[in-house]
């Protein structure tokens, strides 16, 4: 019951509003607590007194204070007052202000008691909680404390658990060494034990001989019975042992020796200077591994120049350790030493460096790769061709000078030249017998197709006769057209000479023919055609079968059966007759 | 290969002569002497005693039969069958007798080793060396046959004597740094000699031809050290074989140790494994193998851990060599690259081992009807058709 009440429109002035909502801001709290805000008014009130109480409650606001009060107190939980109307004005009845007044005061007194136990409450609550806190305090450091002690306790421990467990094993491989020592004890008292029981017992056995020997009187003296005396193994007589012979001896045992430190040294030397040579080379090699390179680089010019300078003497006492001496000689070997070590220490840097810029490559992009491989491919490739360029170069060196070296002999020289060129020889041999055979061959189809073009031709000539007579005949049939005798008459006579001259001109130029016909512009179609297919079936007489002559016969047979040919089929046949006059002027030019 | 029929033969002593034209065995007590190609009995000859050890003489014309307990040694010629000599140590008894590298004396080692007596066959001459040593291996010749290194000890100290063969002049006599010297032996250049200590300590001491004393090698003190020793045919490396297993390997230059040879009982490098063969079943095990090891008895005396047998090829290429506590297998290692090439494992324990004196191929034996042969090419195993166990080889 959140008493939030503020009376309405209360004409008083703000100290008088603030007080009431001050009352008004008593919250859910119990009566309890609400009182101490109140009373605290009131008593701020009963300080300010009269103007306050003045201020709420004037003549004419009688009923709205009683009314106001008495809605406090049934709030508060008492009975309110009540209004006696008398007879100058609404006045308070007495009875019921004093109750509510003396109710008030009991409260009051109540709360003050409650507010007293309650600040005496929280004086012990503020001393315990100090107590308390100190004590958590306090707890706390001994808390930190004990832990700092625990971990220091920890590490004690640690410690001592690390000592001892290299105790342990301390004691433990102390305790195989006594096992060990004491199993070596125990074989050597076995063996001491049992060689010293051999040895009783042949003490035993020899004292037992001796008894033996004292007693027995027989004695067995020793001897050899030898059926004759054998020769030396080696066949010489032996010797007399005299001080000679003992020199002797000496001196062959001394040989021995040497001789075979001898040859122990000599296989030493053998190998010193085997040794020599090799490393000799790995130096050279070295040097000329990284001298081109050293060029090509731009930085560590000083190192370079001093390395070079470093290598000449080098070089210089090289050239002067081949001497076998000087082999011998401490400082050359041991600058050999320094040189070698010099330029494996260049090497191994270079190569060092290698590596890195490698690595740095290969970290950079990885293409480069699959371009170094097919670098090394190519570089492969060209190492190879260049060792097979040098292999070449080597064998025409030696050819060269073989044949340099030849001339002292001319005879053989001549020789060898003479059989250097025989193949040549013997090949053109041949191949000018094949030639000859080809130019008779040759020949004789030139003579073969001239008889056969002549022939030709006389039969052409035979043949165009009688075309000539049967046009004529023909002609002078077809009466009406006498005066045209001539003229045809002409015309074939023309054509007929023409045939002749064709037929003569065919071994040259069968195509001059063909021209000349077509030029001449015979006026019978048919004569044109009779010119070329005549070249054209020489053409192919020739080609086909070496004896034309049968060929031309039938030719003419098949014509002046054919009676006509096709225009195409002549077209074709001149072509070939070109052709032909080609290949024929070839072959003559050939 | 073919095998030729069974031959009688007891204590194992049959021998082929050195020319590789005869072969003698001796049957109880009586010597056979046959023909190697065709196996006819040339000679037939007939002891006193029963035979207890038989050595052709280096120029195959003389075999010397020992009889041990009457003290007797007998001597026949091949060239000429009624030929005969005897050689009688009377009272003082017989230990062991063995032929000089020249084929003419005779060198009789007493009983307790009191004395050394070299007989002379060309002129019956006798003579006399004191207090030769009784120890693995006390006397060596050189390969030259010229000398001859006797260990000897004399108020508790350890001498080596150089003899010379010819007439037996004593060159060098020199007293050794060991407690107790228990071999010598020389160099196959003959320039060289070894001597070692007793398997109680560590200590082999290399000493000149002519006494000096060239280097010490000792690779660690207290455990039971040297068990066997073998030169190089180049005398490039001497090899030690010692109880932890090891042989190492000294070279000829500076007397150090080259390299050391473990036997390790797990082998996982494949290129050993690759020529092994396990010659029953013919099959490469997979890596990593175990070799099959047998514990000694630790109370015993001279217990069976250790290189017991090293030999080197003729090639001077291939070691081959047995670990006793690992008596089934033969280890093979090249000298080239200085590490296994080859472990061969048997089904039983080796019994003996030996290189072809031409090639280098090694042969060995367990103890059944079978023999092995190993080569780097590959491994063969032949069966022998004889009754009884294989306890010896020896090439021609």
């Amino acid at each position: 019951m959140g008493d939030w009440w503020t009376p309405p429109m209360m004409p008083d002035p703000g100290l008088g509003i603030r007080e009431f909502s001050s009352v008004s801001h008593i919250d859910e709290s119990p009566s309890r607590h609400r009182s101490p805000p109140a009373t605290r008014a009131s008593e701020t009130n009963s300080k300010h007194s009269y103007s306050v109480l003045t201020a709420f409650c004037t003549e004419e606001n009688i009923p709205q204070c009683v009314a106001y009060v008495n809605q406090e107190a049934a709030a508060l939980g008492l009975c309110g007052v009540c209004v006696e109307a008398r007879g100058a004005g609404p006045s308070l009845g007495a009875a019921s202000a004093l109750n509510l007044l003396y109710e008030l005061l009991q409260l009051q007194r109540r709360g003050q008691r409650t507010l007293h136990d309650l600040e005496t409450q929280q004086l012990k609550n503020n001393s315990d909680l100090e107590h308390l806190q100190h004590n958590n305090s306090r707890l706390k450091d001994q808390l930190e404390h004990t832990r700092r002690e625990n971990s220091g306790l920890h590490e004690g421990e640690r410690q001592l658990q690390l000592k001892i467990r290299t105790l342990q094993r301390y004691l433990k491989s102390e305790k195989e060494e006594v096992q060990k020592l004491q199993s070596i004890i125990a074989s050597r008292a076995t063996q001491y034990n049992h060689d010293a029981k051999r040895k009783e017992r042949e003490s035993a056995k020899l004292k037992e001989r001796l008894n033996q020997l004292l007693v027995d009187k027989r004695d067995k003296r020793l001897a050899i019975e030898v059926a004759n005396c054998v020769g030396r193994a080696d066949g010489k007589r032996s010797l007399w042992k005299t001080s000679k012979m003992e020199a002797r001896h000496e001196g062959e045992m001394y040989k021995a020796l040497l001789s075979d430190y001898e040859g122990r040294h000599q296989v030493l030397l053998q190998e010193n200077a085997e040794l020599k040579k090799l490393l000799q080379l790995m130096k050279k090699d070295m040097v000329s591994m990284l001298s081109p390179r050293k060029t090509t680089r731009a930085h560590m010019p000083a190192e370079d120049s001093l390395e070079q300078a470093g290598s000449e003497p080098d070089d210089e006492l090289c050239e002067g350790s081949r001497d076998p001496l000087e082999q011998m000689c401490e400082q050359a070997r041991e600058q050999l030493a320094n040189s070698i070590r010099l330029q494996w220490r260049r090497l191994k840097s270079h190569m060092q460096r290698l590596d890195s810029q490698v690595s740095l490559a290969a970290s950079r992009e990885q293409e480069e790769v699959i371009s170094r491989r097919e670098h090394e491919e190519a570089i492969t490739h060209m190492k190879m061709e260049l060792q097979q360029c040098t292999e070449f170069i080597q064998t025409q060196q030696q050819l060269l000078q073989q044949q340099l070296s030849l001339p002292c002999d001319e005879e053989t020289a001549a020789l060898l030249n003479d059989g250097y060129l025989l193949e040549e020889k013997e090949r053109l041999k041949e191949e000018w017998s094949l030639f000859h055979e080809q130019k008779k061959n040759f020949e004789m189809e030139r003579k073969n197709f001239t008889e056969a073009a002549i022939r030709l031709g006389h039969e052409r000539k035979a043949f165009e006769e009688d075309r000539a007579l049967w046009l004529k005949t023909q002609f002078l049939n077809m009466a009406p057209f006498v005066g045209h005798r001539r003229h045809a008459t002409s015309e074939s006579r023309r054509a007929l000479t023409i045939g002749a001259q064709s037929g003569a001109k065919v071994p040259s130029s069968p195509a001059l023919s063909c021209t000349s016909a077509s030029h001449t512009g015979l006026s019978t179609p048919t004569s044109d055609p009779m010119t070329l297919p005549s070249t054209a079936e020489l053409y192919r007489t020739l080609q086909l079968i070496p004896d034309s002559r049968s060929q031309g016969r039938c030719a003419s047979n098949s014509f002046q059966s054919g009676a006509t040919m096709t225009k195409s089929q002549l077209r074709d046949s001149c072509t070939d007759c070109s052709i032909f006059s080609v290949v024929r002027d070839g072959n003559s030019a050939s | 290969m073919n095998f030729s029929e069974v031959f009688k033969q007891s204590n194992q002593l049959c021998k082929v002569s050195p020319d590789g034209k005869y072969l003698a065995t001796c049957v109880q007590y009586r010597l056979v002497v046959r023909d190697v190609n065709t196996l006819q009995i040339l000679q037939l000859y007939t002891c006193l005693d029963q035979v207890a050890s038989m050595e052709w003489s280096s120029d195959s014309l003389f075999i010397l039969c020992a009889m041990y307990k009457r003290g007797l040694v007998q001597v026949w010629s091949l060239e000429q069958p009624d030929w005969h000599c005897k050689i009688d140590e009377g009272s003082i008894g017989l230990v062991s007798s063995r032929w000089s590298p020249d084929g003419r004396h005779i060198l009789n080692t007493t009983e307790f080793h009191l004395r050394v007596t070299v007989w002379s066959l060309c002129n019956k001459s006798v003579s006399y060396i004191k207090y030769p040593k009784a120890c693995q291996k006390g006397m060596d010749f050189s390969a030259d046959g010229r000398y001859m290194a006797l260990a000897e000890r004399r108020d508790c100290k350890d001498y080596i004597s150089v003899f010379v063969c010819d007439d037996w002049h004593l060159l060098r006599h020199f007293e050794t740094d060991t407690q107790d010297l228990a071999g010598v032996e020389w160099s196959p250049n003959g320039c060289v000699l070894a001597a070692w200590d007793s398997c109680l300590e560590y200590k082999m001491l290399l000493y000149s031809l002519d006494g000096r004393l060239l280097s010490t090698y000792s690779a660690y003190e207290w455990s039971l050290g040297i068990k066997s020793v073998a030169w190089s045919p180049s005398s490039q490396f001497l090899a030690i074989g010692s109880y932890d297993e090891k042989v190492r390997i000294l070279n000829h230059i500076t007397w150090k140790k080259l390299t050391e040879f473990e036997h390790h009982p797990t082998i996982t490098n494949s290129k050993a494994v690759a020529s092994h063969r396990c010659l029953v079943s013919d099959e490469i095990p997979p890596l990593p193998v175990q070799v099959p090891v047998v514990k000694p008895d630790p109370d015993r005396a001279n217990p069976k851990i250790g290189i017991s047998a090293i030999a080197f090829s003729v090639d001077n290429r291939y070691l081959a060599t047995k670990n006793d506590c690992m008596p089934q297998s033969v280890w093979v290692w090249d000298m080239q690259r200085l590490g296994p090439t080859a472990v061969l494992e048997q089904t039983a324990p080796v019994r003996f081992f030996a290189w072809d004196p031409r090639r280098p191929r090694l042969a060995l034996c367990t103890g059944n009807t079978k023999l092995y042969l190993w080569s780097p090419a590959g491994c063969v195993s032949v069966k022998v058709p004889v009754e009884g166990k294989r306890q010896h080889l020896a090439y021609s």
